[in-house]
């Protein structure tokens, strides 16, 4: 019988079949935990009495809460809150208590979750990864099943190192054509959740096939595959090639030697059969993307940067243009902004800062514009100083803060103020996401960066390509 | 673990119209720094109901009595974004027993039974009727999985571990735990 990727992932993980009455029961390879969302799950299996089945089998990292602001090695962070300092102090317990790896405050390995996983190559393919975050997509970059999970399910692969699982459908988004010059991952990933919409993929698994797919770093596909729950996604994967294994060769994790090589073998086999279907099947044309910016309060609602917002009557659209402030049918370009965050487990690996990098050398951030730049973790930190992309950024005026999840899901101190329209190169553009009442344009590192050159929603290709300016 | 068997839900409801209501409107993220998962009703839906100075916004769910209205009648996909357990501990402790939806964001559905908060997916016809009358009388019978509200009857179907959880209080971890043997196998095959 022929199999989609996700169904040989999935049968090799049925530690008990599914039934009419039950979920199969899903073995977890890996389980990723946070400050935010173990504290009750811990809290839960310790009330009875249970112990952590798989100790090694759980890593840990301190990420959501934890303050951005630059810190001298060794110095005691400056957290927001005291409720801050204890979420973290309480992952460092229960992972004491329960003999689980955590990259620490003092760890060379700490950074957001999504970011360290692969890097430390943790992250494998043909496993399940798990996670308490949404984000948890990530990792199908490597062809693994990797979904987000609530805290209750934190404490079930805590204390069994198992989940109650239905299996989801599948949907195959294929992407053949070149992406043009100008154009990333993430205006890619943005066009995708426009095309699908906000729920379009629910109950689905993607498979991201094609040409345009094939042809992407482990970096973009990682872009790509993050944000497969913005359309609803219960995860997104993209089959493993020779680009994850050369990824993969010497990470510290990652099996070593004669493991490798036959590891490699059994990851050549995780590809979908020939004929295998699909329960949904979605084109797009690579070369027609463009640039894209988000004009709502959905990520969803994204357009070419050099468009305008729909003309619409329905009530989304209007709640979401009086929220951001654009009219329908008026330029995205040159709406000036307040504040540019390049980062987040979307756009904060090396290949992102570079792209930002590119396009800030020698250009200053306008005038009254603040521009954050946080690394996704400290080896990619350590990397980009190496390089010289901090000095870039710090002489074009933006800021170099410590690594974590920032100005993403603003719990950490770092957030825009009421009404400030802040270009970001994060996943979201919820209502109040980055910041009570602050307005979220997503957009791609390239993007992000000219737009803080310009002080207004840009078109990077203006700046990187003379053909393209007017 | 869930607490007690539900079986049914009768309230009045109270409507939400948005598609796409996020976790972050539900609870968002500067509330999750705690390590509990009580006290968190000040927190449910804080930035609709509260102005950027703190003070109360004029919003209905101000001066809404969950002790009436406890089913909340909301927009598609409706919990959509983050992962955050957060959301059905938010809305059971504002007051909220039951969302009623023509679709709800996966993870948030797989939340809330968990917590004892039933979530409803209905057809859109009888959805489009709902939202345009708040406040109507409502039944949900979960062993049924039919919902009556007046002359509006729909139909939903649970995920059918997660309806007898809710109807006899199962606790799934202890069920997963039952098959401690079956997943020691496994990790000796793997």
């Amino acid at each position: 019988m022929t199999r989609t990727l996700f169904e040989k992932i999935w049968d090799a993980h049925q530690a008990v079949a599914e039934t009419k009455a039950a979920p199969g029961v899903l073995y977890i390879d890996l389980h990723l935990i946070h400050e935010v969302t173990s504290p009750q799950a811990f809290a839960a299996i310790e009330a009875r009495g249970l112990a952590v089945r798989k100790p090694e089998k759980t890593f840990a990292t301190l990420d959501h809460a934890t303050p951005t602001t630059p810190r001298a090695p060794g110095a005691k962070p400056l957290y927001a809150t005291a409720a801050a300092e204890n979420q973290v102090r309480t992952l460092e317990d229960n992972c004491r208590r329960h003999a689980i790896r955590l990259a620490g405050w003092d760890s060379e390995d700490r950074g957001i979750v999504h970011v360290i996983g692969p890097e430390l190559g943790l992250t494998q393919p043909g496993m399940t990864i798990v996670c308490g975050d949404s984000h948890t997509a990530t990792h199908g970059a490597f062809g693994a099943l990797a979904f987000g999970i609530g805290t209750t399910e934190v404490g079930h692969v805590l204390a069994t190192q198992c989940l109650l699982q239905r299996k989801p459908k599948t949907m195959r988004v294929t992407v053949d054509g070149e992406l043009r010059a100008g154009v990333s991952a993430k205006d890619l990933i943005l066009a995708i959740i426009a095309e699908l919409g906000a729920g379009g993929a629910s109950g689905h698994v993607i498979e991201y096939a094609g040409t345009a797919i094939e042809a992407l770093s482990m970096e973009e596909r990682m872009t790509v595959c993050n944000m497969s729950i913005e359309a609803g996604a219960r995860a997104g994967l993209i089959a493993p090639d020779e680009v994850t294994v050369d990824y993969l060769r010497g990470r510290k994790y990652a099996p070593k030697g004669a493991a490798f090589e036959a590891a490699r073998k059994r990851w050549a086999q995780l590809k979908t059969d020939k004929d295998a279907l699909f329960d949904a099947e979605v084109r797009i044309d690579g070369a027609r993307v463009a640039p894209m910016v988000t004009w709502g309060d959905s990520p969803d609602m994204a357009a070419p940067v050099d468009s305008t917002p729909p003309r619409s009557s329905r009530p989304e659209t209007e709640r979401a243009l009086a929220y951001i402030g654009f009219k329908p049918g008026e330029a995205l370009l040159g709406e000036r902004i307040d504040a540019v965050f390049v980062g987040s487990c979307t756009n904060a690996r090396l290949s992102d800062l570079r792209e930002a990098a590119a396009v800030m050398a020698g250009r200053h951030v306008k005038a009254g514009v603040r521009m954050l730049v946080v690394p996704g973790s400290e080896a990619v930190k350590r990397a980009a100083e190496a390089e010289g992309l901090d000095a870039i950024f710090t002489t074009a005026g933006a800021e170099w803060r410590e690594p974590g999840c920032s100005m993403c899901i603003a719990m950490n101190g770092d957030s825009g103020k009421p009404g400030e329209l802040v270009v970001s190169t994060s996943n979201r553009n919820f209502a109040g996401r980055q910041g009570k009442g602050v307005r979220t344009v997503l957009a791609s590192p390239a993007t992000a960066a000219a737009s803080a050159v310009a002080g207004a929603i840009a078109d990077p290709r203006r700046i990187l390509e003379p053909s393209h300016a007017q | 673990m869930l607490s007690e068997p539900i079986k049914t839900v009768k309230s009045r409801t109270f409507v939400l119209r948005d598609a796409n209501i996020d976790t972050d409107q539900i609870i968002p993220a500067r509330f999750l720094t705690t390590t509990g998962r009580d006290s968190l009703a000040e927190a449910c839906f804080a930035d609709w109901r509260y102005t950027e100075a703190g003070n109360p916004a004029n919003h209905p769910l101000n001066t809404l009595d969950t002790g009436h209205s406890a089913i909340l009648v909301a927009g598609d996909n409706f919990g959509c974004g983050s992962s955050r357990e957060h959301a059905p501990w938010a809305l059971k402790d504002f007051g909220f027993k039951a969302v009623v939806t023509s679709r709800a964001a996966d993870i948030f559905k797989s939340n809330a039974w968990r917590n004892g908060l039933v979530v409803c997916e209905i057809d859109e016809t009888s959805h489009a009727a709902l939202l345009d009358r708040p406040g109507v009388e409502m039944e949900i019978d979960v062993e049924a999985e039919t919902i009556r509200a007046g002359d509006i009857e729909a139909r939903f179907t649970l995920e059918p571990f997660a309806r007898t959880c809710l109807l006899e209080g199962v606790d799934p971890l202890g069920y997963i735990l039952s098959k401690a043997d079956q997943i020691a196998a496994h990790e000796a095959r793997a």
